[in-house]
């Protein structure tokens, strides 16, 4: 069954050292008010999986946990957008295994989806091939990508019913359909929560069966108004 | 015009109707404001779309639209929007026609760098490795040199790769240079160049045929 509760109460599952996937895509799809919990908690070694750093610049949704020190270790295929996780990975102080943005979200996909691993093309050649097991299939090489799963994944969807069934918008999807299917416990944080019946069964993107808890985050005006802020005030919208 | 410009002038020339095309950020991107009267190209946007359009005003700005790049974008009639795992399955597919990507570095071999300067800049790959893995055309946009004049077109790349033998074009601010199995070809020089000029400015080789196009943008 899932739970509907509070930012507050879905985080207090999340301890030092655990593995959490967070979904979003530089603060888009992003889970912006669980992530504001989590860093309230100030909970710290954590082993973040996300497909990217905070919204460029830093210090937005992702780029706080990263503010705050919190990541001892990160799965992800690119960190150039924020400068606190650069400084940290080129001082030592954080682990960073970089995956192809393809190879990454596949590997999720498999430990959601119970493969035992990706096969790809990308990266022969380069360093992120070295000392990878190659694997030929039908006379042509493949590099192996074990799969990735989480203690707790955080995502982001537009409306959940009260079942737990999400409903994504626009580009907002990213990660999310696929890091819902691959943590022990799931957090759906959603503009608007509906009863059942309200999202029709072809419009449901995530079955209720993946999604632990529901969380009521910021509606989609209030996101509206915090985006036209980001965006105009990092020059990119007029 | 400035190189940029005038380079993603060059690479809109490449765009034909109904193609899926993957740009990466900066001059790639600049190249869509160039794209011919009448030539429709179809944008993917490795975060999830297919028929990406220009950029909204602020009434019509969406938090959950937004490009690779992190900015509000709008979406064209008959646009689709995915998850990642869909958008990648068109990268690495071959469902994508051309990719234009920036780079560090490109050599003879149709090596590129385009992902870390080793304990200086260290973004990570993104979606780079599989566009370059996996888009059927790979059109390299950079300036021909580096800030210390030194020539970005090698005869083996020095940084760490991001991809082997995909490149298919190269466009600079001062050459057009095709990829072939024989080596880089000059193809076409900006106009107030002479062969001889990009000849020198050029640490790879270059193959000379009987004739160089001028660049017109």
């Amino acid at each position: 069954m899932t739970e509907i509760i509070d930012a507050e109460q879905a985080v207090r599952n999340i301890r030092e050292g655990m593995t959490v996937m967070i979904g979003g895509f530089l603060g888009v799809g992003e889970p912006l008010l669980l992530i504001d919990e989590l860093v309230a908690g100030g909970v710290g070694k954590l082993s973040l999986i996300a497909v990217v750093g905070s919204y460029p610049g830093g210090g937005f949704g992702v780029g706080k946990l990263s503010r705050n020190r919190q990541i001892a270790r990160l799965v992800t295929s690119h960190i150039g957008t924020d400068p606190e996780l650069v400084r940290q990975y080129l001082a030592g102080d954080l682990e960073v295994e970089f995956n192809p943005m393809g190879t990454f979200i596949e590997r999720i996909r498999c430990g959601g989806g119970g493969l035992g691993g990706v096969l790809t093309r990308t990266g022969f050649g380069t360093e992120v091939a070295a000392g990878r097991a190659r694997i030929e299939v039908e006379g042509e090489e493949f590099l192996l990508y074990t799969p990735l799963k989480a203690d707790v994944a955080l995502i982001k969807a537009h409306r959940g019913d009260r079942l737990g069934n999400l409903e994504y918008r626009g580009i907002a999807l990213n990660s999310n359909p696929a890091m819902a299917m691959a943590a022990a416990y799931v957090v759906a944080e959603v503009d608007e929560i509906v009863d059942v019946g309200v999202i029709a069964p072809r419009h449901v993107g995530t079955p209720h069966i993946f999604v632990d808890a529901l969380v009521r985050g910021r509606d989609h005006q209030e996101r509206k108004l915090e985006f036209t802020d980001l965006w105009v005030d990092s020059g990119r919208l007029q | 015009m400035d190189a940029r410009e005038f380079i993603a002038r060059r690479i809109a020339q490449e765009f034909r109707c109904g193609m899926v095309v993957n740009l990466g950020i900066g001059i790639p991107t600049a190249s869509a404001n160039h794209v011919p009267h009448g030539v429709d190209v179809i944008l993917q946007s490795e975060n999830g779309c297919l028929g990406l359009g220009p950029r909204p005003s602020r009434a019509a700005a969406d938090p959950d639209l937004a490009n690779a790049g992190g900015e509000p974008i709008t979406l064209l009639p008959g646009a689709a929007t995915f998850d990642l795992a869909t958008s990648f399955c068109i990268i690495r597919g071959g469902h994508v026609d051309a990719t234009v990507l920036g780079a560090l570095e490109v050599d003879s071999q149709g090596n590129i760098a385009n992902w870390k300067i080793p304990g200086k800049r260290v973004p990570g790959m993104g979606g780079g490795m599989d566009l370059l893995a996996g888009a059927r055309k790979v059109i390299v946009a950079l300036q021909h040199a580096d800030k210390d004049g030194d020539s970005k077109i090698r005869k083996h790349c020095r940084l760490p790769l991001s991809a082997v033998g995909v490149v298919d074009l190269i466009v600079t601010d001062k050459a057009v240079i095709e990829v072939t199995a024989e080596g880089l070809v000059l193809r076409e020089i900006a106009p107030e160049l002479t062969v001889a000029d990009v000849v020198a400015a050029t640490d790879a080789d270059l193959i000379l045929p009987a004739t160089v196009a001028t660049i017109h943008v």
